[in-house]
């Protein structure tokens, strides 16, 4: 089964008058973990606010779990997105003045069922990546780079989402962190087993990924532009 | 929620606790000046109470309350003693004060009255007066002070005064053949009678004897003891308290005296006189109380401007709160509910600020301007204003809350 199935999608900025993003067709299949390769102002974001319903198609069909997203009012939209999609970003993930504790019950709140096995739960996922359950009650900006996005992908996961998105959720760390942020990101991922689309143009990572896809590829609202150019 | 607000704040706590700070300082005038204005009002009501009729020589209602209560200038006319003896045995009359003005000591007005006085005399919720030192006059040279009057003028039981002809300290006409004994000292009322010398109205007509159109005009060689004072016999009075047996008689009695035959005479309901002479003063604390507005509102615009400027700075926060499922709903109302916090802390903070500044001063207030101010500030128009100033910060904190509203509604996943 698809988890994301777009058709025919086409996408223009406000006061834009080309479009950023014009795709005929893209499948994921549950469970499947995408390498999203593709330069900046590729689309890559674009794709991304999509997909997690921060911004909506103007033409096609964007299914995700066989929801179309456009179809759910924007109130449906975002607490859809709490419940369905989790996001790692590149930096900046965490509320600084929240303590880990605090940031992680935050994202469990939006989902409007805040879990009963909070704590616990919340507990197994530091320990599957890694962190001192010390830092529970530690502020966000009080931690390092590489445990803030470690902190990152538990709080993308608290809510047991089924598509992980992460948007260059390496590029502000060093090679070390980076290779143990993988892994440790790979390994939480397979016991949850949800889908995941990696945004990056680091091509080195594409070696833990099952499917690869050039972005430029598939949009041709970006041929365009470089037959113009 | 709350909590998410209230650490926010606190991690730009700089810039917040300024605004608290201003917005204290605005609270702080706002409640203050409302407050020793319900205070000044209800002292100022509460100055004679359970009096039914005020009746003086003809004149306008506010004259003849400032001059018979206030003791603020003077009678245009006195009253005949007939014609008091006659209203004041009519028979719906209860109880009646003589009141006798226009002499002086020190610049303290000097009150001629009778016994009645100390017995039937009330202010403030149907007080009555009470001794702190001796007991009402019993001869006819005997004073009785006001509180300030002793506290000012350092008198005590026994002491002899002389009294002045007119008022004023300078004047130049001493009534010096007749000294007065202090036999009483009142204890504070927070009125006038607390300025106020009270002696017999023999008394008064004692240090008249002959005198004739405020000159002495035969030195008559009265000494106290003498045997003729005992005798003496007011002639006039300047105006008189009226206590009706039933409260019914009050507007038959005052239309009689109105259009008394004898002489041209006024009576009026003392509160309904003291309602519209309040409304005079009333003016310049509206005034105030206008001032004291727009400050609050300058300090509330400043909060406004301190979270519109912070959501530049909060930008990513913001857009993080989105990506992980908040709507954007809870973008507005984490602001409001921000702003909503700074202004309840900075109302707390001010009540407390006045709460504890008027205990700080009440004693001196009271001691050197005869204030009686309470320290807790409990006036309904104050809640009014808290009220108000929380919804208005609310209202004005609108702005920077929707922009950052409008600003998620099509906020994208930003990874820098």
């Amino acid at each position: 089964m698809s988890i994301i199935s777009i058709e025919n999608i086409r996408y223009t900025w406000p006061r834009s008058d080309s479009p950023a993003l014009d795709i005929s067709g893209l499948w994921v299949e549950q469970g499947e973990t995408v390498f999203l390769r593709g330069a900046s102002g590729s689309g890559k974001s674009t794709l991304l606010g999509l997909l997690a319903g921060t911004l909506t198609v103007q033409s096609g069909t964007l299914k995700i779990l066989d929801t179309e997203l456009i179809s759910l009012s924007p109130r449906e939209r975002d607490s859809f997105r709490a419940n369905n999609i989790g996001i790692v970003f590149q930096q900046f993930n965490l509320i600084p003045f929240l303590t880990v504790e605090g940031n992680l019950r935050l994202a469990g709140r939006f989902s409007g069922e805040p879990r009963r096995d909070f704590r616990s739960k919340s507990e197994d996922l530091l320990k599957a990546l890694n962190l001192d359950l010390g830092l529970l009650q530690r502020r966000a900006d009080t931690l390092s780079v590489g445990q803030q996005q470690r902190v990152a992908i538990a709080r993308a996961l608290i809510n047991d989402p089924e598509l992980l998105l992460a948007d260059e959720p390496t590029s502000a760390l060093d090679a070390d962190t980076r290779d143990t942020f993988m892994s440790l990101l790979m390994s939480v991922r397979d016991a949850s087993d949800c889908t995941m689309i990696f945004a990056s143009h680091d091509r080195s990572l594409m070696k833990y990924f099952d499917t690869e896809i050039e972005l430029s590829e598939f949009n041709r609202a970006q041929e365009g532009k470089a037959s113009r150019v | 929620m709350f909590e998410v607000a209230l650490s926010s704040l606190w991690s730009r706590r700089g810039s917040v606790l300024l605004t608290v700070a201003s917005l204290s300082i605005s609270m702080v005038i706002v409640i203050g000046v409302e407050h020793i204005r319900a205070q000044a009002e209800s002292s100022f009501v509460r100055t004679i109470s359970n009096v039914d009729l005020l009746v003086g020589a003809r004149t306008s209602q506010i004259n003849l309350l400032l001059y018979s209560v206030f003791r603020i200038g003077n009678a245009t006319n006195n009253i005949r003693w007939e014609s008091y003896e006659d209203i004041a045995t009519r028979s719906e009359v209860s109880w009646s004060i003589p009141l006798s003005l226009g002499d002086s000591h020190q610049g303290y007005r000097v009150l001629g009255t009778n016994l009645q006085y100390f017995e039937h005399f009330r202010y403030g919720d149907s007080q009555e007066l009470q001794f702190s030192e001796g007991e009402p006059f019993s001869d006819v040279l005997h004073a009785v002070l006001g509180s300030e009057v002793a506290n000012s003028l350092g008198y005590e039981l026994g002491r002899e005064l002389i009294l002045s002809h007119g008022i004023g300290n300078t004047s130049f006409v001493n009534h010096e053949n007749l000294p007065f004994t202090v036999s009483g000292i009142l204890a504070p009322t927070g009125t006038p009678v607390d300025r106020t010398i009270h002696v017999s109205l023999q008394g008064i007509e004692a240090i008249h004897l002959g005198w004739q159109n405020g000159a002495q005009v035969a030195a008559l060689g009265l000494e106290p003891g003498d045997q003729r004072l005992e005798d003496l016999q007011p002639t006039q009075i300047t105006a008189m308290l009226l206590g009706l047996e039933t409260p019914m008689a009050v507007f038959g009695l005052q239309r009689a005296i109105n259009n008394y035959p004898r002489e041209p005479l006024t009576a009026i309901l003392p509160a309904v006189a003291l309602g519209e002479l309040w409304q005079i003063i009333g003016t310049l604390e509206g005034l105030l109380s206008i001032i004291s507005i727009l400050v609050l509102t300058a300090s509330l615009l400043g909060l406004s401007t301190m979270l519109l400027s912070s959501l530049r700075e909060r930008s990513r926060e913001l857009a993080l709160y989105r990506a992980i499922g908040a709507r954007p709903s809870f973008i507005l109302l984490i602001i409001e509910l921000e702003a909503l916090s700074l202004t309840v802390i900075s109302v707390f903070m001010s009540y407390l600020l006045v709460v504890a500044g008027l205990a700080l001063t009440q004693s001196w207030l009271s001691e050197n301007f005869a204030l009686v101010i309470e320290v807790w500030p409990t006036a309904s128009s104050i809640w009014l204003y808290i009220g108000g100033a929380i919804a208005a910060s609310a209202a004005l904190s609108l702005i920077p809350a929707s922009i950052a509203y409008s600003r998620s509604l099509g906020h994208v996943l930003r990874s820098a």
